[in-house]
Formats: C-alpha cells, structure tokens, sequence
C-alpha cells in the first residue's frame, strides 16, 4: 500500500515538473515573440508548410466526413420523419465539434509530428547548438515561427475543413438523397447561432493550435539527440497532443457550452 | 581579416579550466580537471574515446554546465552564468562541429552570412565579401549556392571552418577535424587550421583523435589520461617519462600487436570511474 502511495506520489512529481518545464518553455517563446527582428520572413514559410501544405488533406478529410455525417444523419432522421433538418444536424455537429478536433487531430498527425521531427533532428545533428554558439537563440530562430505558424494556422484549417465538410454533406444530402437544397440550407442557418457556434468553434481551435504548437515544438526541443529519441519525441508528440486536444475539448464544452 | 574585430568579448583570448567536474547522468566525466590553454596558440586535446574532451569544448562554449570548478573564458568565468550572458561570450568564439552543424535549410552562402545578418550591421555587398573571404580562407569558391547535404566530408568540415570564422573570433573551437577524413583531406584541413592561426594570431583549442596531425600542428598538447592529465609541447611529451603518454602518442603509427594489448590496457583503465581526478601534472 504504502509502496503504491510512494509510486503514485513520484508519477504525480513527475508529471508536475514537467508541466512546470513545459510552462517556463511557453514563456520563454512568448518573452521572444515581440523581440526583434519579428522574423516574418520564417512565420511565412512556416505558415506556408504548416497550413498551406495540408490543405489537401484537410479538403479532402473533411468532404469525407460530411458525407459519412449527412448520411448517417439522414438514415436516423429518416426514421423520425426528420430527413428536412439534416442541414442543422450536419452543420452543428461539425461547426461545434468536429470542424475544431478533427483539425486539431490531423494537423497533430501531418504537421505537429513533423516539427517535432524537425526540431528533434536540428538538435541530434548539433544545429541548435550551431547556433547557441553563434549567439543565436533557438526558441527565438526556430521554436518562435513554427510555434506562432502552428497556432495561426488552425483556426484558418479549421474553417476550411467545416467548409468542404459542409459542402460534402450537401452533396449526399441533396444530390444523392433528394433532399431540397434550399431546405438544407436553411435549416442550418436557422440553427447555427455565430456567438454560440462559430465563435466557440473559434476559441477551441485557437485552443487546440496553441496546444499542438506547444507541444510539438517542447517534444522536439527536449528530444534525446539520437534518432530513437527523435522518433519517440514525434510518436510522443501525436499521442500526448491528441489527447490533450480531446481533454481540452470536453473541459471547453463543459465549462463554457461550446 | 583580423581576429576580434567582430566585437570579442573580453580582454585576453586565454581560456582556463579550474578543479572542473562534469558529470552525464551518474557517470562523472571530468572531476577536478584543471588546465590552461595558451593565447594564440593551437592547444590540442587529446585522449581516449569518451575521455571527456568534447566535452571540454562544450563547457568553454557554455554549451553544458560544470557541476562544480572555474572556467575562464576571455576574462570571464562562463560557469554559472546566464544563457543571455553567455551569448555576449560566445561572439567572441568560433566552434567547428565535428559533423559540421550547418543548418541544413540554407545554402553554404547564406549559413556563412547568418551570424553577420543577426548581429552586424554591414550591408548585403559587406556581407558578401566578408562571407567570400572566409571562403576563400578555407580553399573553396564557387560554393556559395550549394546546400549542406550536397558538399563532401571534407568540403562540410570547410564550409563549417569558414563559418567559425567568419565572425572573427578572437577563440577557436574546433572538434574533431580530421574525423572520417582521407589522407589528403585531413592535411589540406590540417595546413589551414596552421595557416588560420599564424596568419591571425588567434587562440585555437582543437580535440583530435589524430596524432601525426596533433603532433605537427600543436603548440601544446593537452592529454587526457584515465587518473590525470598531461600538458606540454609535442617535443615534451613524445620524450615524457611516463609510460602511458609514450604509449598513447605511438598507438597511431604503430599497430603491433603489443600496442594493441596496451590499448586494450589503456582502455580498461579508461573504464575506472576516478579519471581525471586533481590538476594536471606537467612531464
């Protein structure tokens, strides 16, 4: 008994100090963040392998699961005689829930995994050392701009994922179960509240973004400098931001109803 | 090109190392290491693999920190202090990696012009010739376009050499240069290091597995043994009393099967756990 309290006690002092780390972490990337130079220059290039290079699969993800949403929502209302609010179903479940996670979790997989890799490699081969000795400071030069890309780029992700998500359950909706478009459409602007529903689904994915930026960038940078280490950092990374991202989304919704 | 013109931190380019410990992990390093390393002159580090002596470069660096001991660099005792602190420190200092460290994403232009763009105020065309100098000083040109993962070992170890620099530094810091080097490499890097050093006067602390380089470039030699250490010129410690020194300068040119077993020796010494204990002792 006592053994376990002991075991329990140590894990609980573990998990603290690393919490406390990953905290003095975050405030060492915001004390750099209005130093200058602002490095716009990197924010931009981040911004664009971040955001811009998942796209695709963020389009393509999210017509996908439209389409699943608007089915599987149509065979239930069906039942009820419900079929004319499959526009408010499709549209709240992904505005308030599933736009903001399901970004939050294929980012985490496409782009979290890969800064995490990329910081974790600059360190294994000595870059981040390279250039602490050139009096250059690696949370400012490559922590800062991922870190800040990653955050900018969810919610803007997370738009554009509810949007094709939208249009793939219009498609099965409409063109392929019949149902009236402007009845779609309708229904779920009728049901979609902007302060309720689009602006919460904004706090959760500025949430989730600057969870997945923080945790990506902290794994890499305290990566073992060897390739095992890299690799457990980047499964470490996918796994503990994942998680995160679905706690904070259940903490969120039931605090503030979004 | 001359050295410190940069802005070196400090007074004297000297560095000292004080009853230095160093531990990784549970495993101590360095306990207790004292030595000195001359201004202007090349001292190398030499000893056996995980004797610590990457390890010495990293500490002067601020790079890792002492658990206990002095460590004077420039005129200022670098242990204890704070990262911000140490970076006033280090643009005094060149380090050359021993795989190099240039970051990957930029060409061999723009990974020399970096540290000069983040801390000069020089224009673009200064950059440039100041970035071709450095080039030019390590025998390579037409370069400047060329990434990383494009250049040869030996090309690498150059680029990384001129990108030290090109800062002016007033200390070198150079890890393991001839490393995965052919023949004619190693001297071509070897003649430039010397040249570098006599043409600018600056203090070079380079760590090197390689004795036949060591034992012509060296000004002083630091030798790092499992119980202590031995400092002196190379003409010193080549007619050392002690065995061991003898023993470890002729390991390179002689692979007898006697030498072999003294290795072999040497290396189980290299496993006690109370190596470099107290100051070093001259021969």
């Amino acid at each position: 008994m006592t053994e376990s309290v002991t075991r329990l006690g140590r894990a609980a002092g573990g998990i603290s100090e690393e919490l406390g780390r990953l905290a003095a972490f975050a405030a060492r990337i915001l004390a750099v963040t209005l130093r200058p130079p602002l490095r716009f220059g990197e924010f931009w290039a981040e911004l664009f392998k971040i955001g811009v290079l998942s796209i695709l699969i963020i389009c393509v993800s999210g017509v996908a699961v439209g389409m699943v949403l608007s089915l599987q929502g149509y065979t239930t209302l069906v039942r009820f005689g419900a079929e004319n609010s499959l526009g408010a179903v499709v549209g709240l479940s992904l505005i308030r829930e599933l736009g903001p996670v399901l970004t939050a979790l294929l980012v985490t997989g496409r782009a979290g995994s890969s800064v995490t890799a990329e910081i974790g490699t600059m360190k294994a081969t000595e870059q981040l050392d390279g250039l602490r000795m050139m009096a250059i400071d690696p949370i400012d030069y490559v922590v800062r701009p991922k870190a800040w890309a990653m955050a900018v780029a969810m919610p803007l992700l997370s738009g554009l994922f509810i949007i094709s998500a939208i249009a793939g359950g219009y498609f099965v909706g409409v063109q392929l179960m019949g149902i009236d478009g402007g009845t779609y459409m309708s229904s779920m602007e009728n049901s979609v509240d902007f302060e309720n529903d689009v602006a919460g689904s904004l706090l959760k994915s500025v949430v989730f973004g600057i969870i997945v930026a923080l945790i990506s960038t902290y794994r890499g940078h305290t990566a073992e400098p060897t390739s095992a280490g890299v690799s457990a950092a980047t499964t470490s990374t996918v796994v503990l931001a994942s998680v995160t991202v679905l706690v904070f989304d259940y903490i969120l919704t039931a605090l503030w109803g979004v | 090109m001359s050295p410190a013109a940069g802005g070196a931190a400090g007074p004297t380019p000297q560095v000292s190392l004080t009853g230095v410990h160093m531990s990784y992990g549970r495993r101590p390093v360095l306990r207790g290491l004292s030595c000195c390393f001359p201004a202007g002159a090349i001292s190398v580090v030499l000893g056996g693999s995980g004797s610590g002596k990457s390890t010495i470069l990293k500490l002067i660096g601020g790079l890792i920190k002492a658990s206990a001991g002095r460590i004077d660099v420039a005129g200022r005792n670098v242990v204890g202090l704070r990262e911000s602190e140490l970076y006033v420190v280090r643009r005094g200092l060149g380090m050359m990696f021993q795989n190099g460290a240039l970051l990957d994403s930029m060409s061999v232009f723009d990974n020399l012009a970096f540290p000069l763009r983040e801390h000069s105020r020089l224009s673009e065309s200064e950059i440039r010739t100041r970035v071709h100098e450095s080039l030019a000083a390590v025998g390579l040109d037409d370069v400047d376009e060329l990434l990383p993962r494009e250049l040869s070992g030996g090309m690498v170890k150059r680029v990384a050499l001129a990108r030290a620099l090109v800062g002016r530094p007033s200390i070198l810091l150079v890890d393991e240069p001839f490393s995965g080097l052919d023949p004619l490499s190693t001297k071509l890097i070897e003649a430039l290091l010397v040249r570098i050093n006599r043409q600018f006067g600056m203090t070079m602390i380079v760590v090197s597995h390689h004795i036949p380089s060591t034992m012509r470039m060296a000004d002083r030699i630091v030798l790092l043994l499992p119980d202590s250490i031995v400092e002196g010129a190379p003409a010193e410690l080549r007619t050392s009393d002690d065995v061991r020194v003898r023993h470890f300068l002729t390991e390179e040119t002689d692979d007898s099967d006697a030498v072999l077993a003294k290795a072999s020796e040497f290396e189980q010494g290299e496993r006690r756990p109370d190596r470099h204990r107290g100051t070093g002792a001259n021969p």
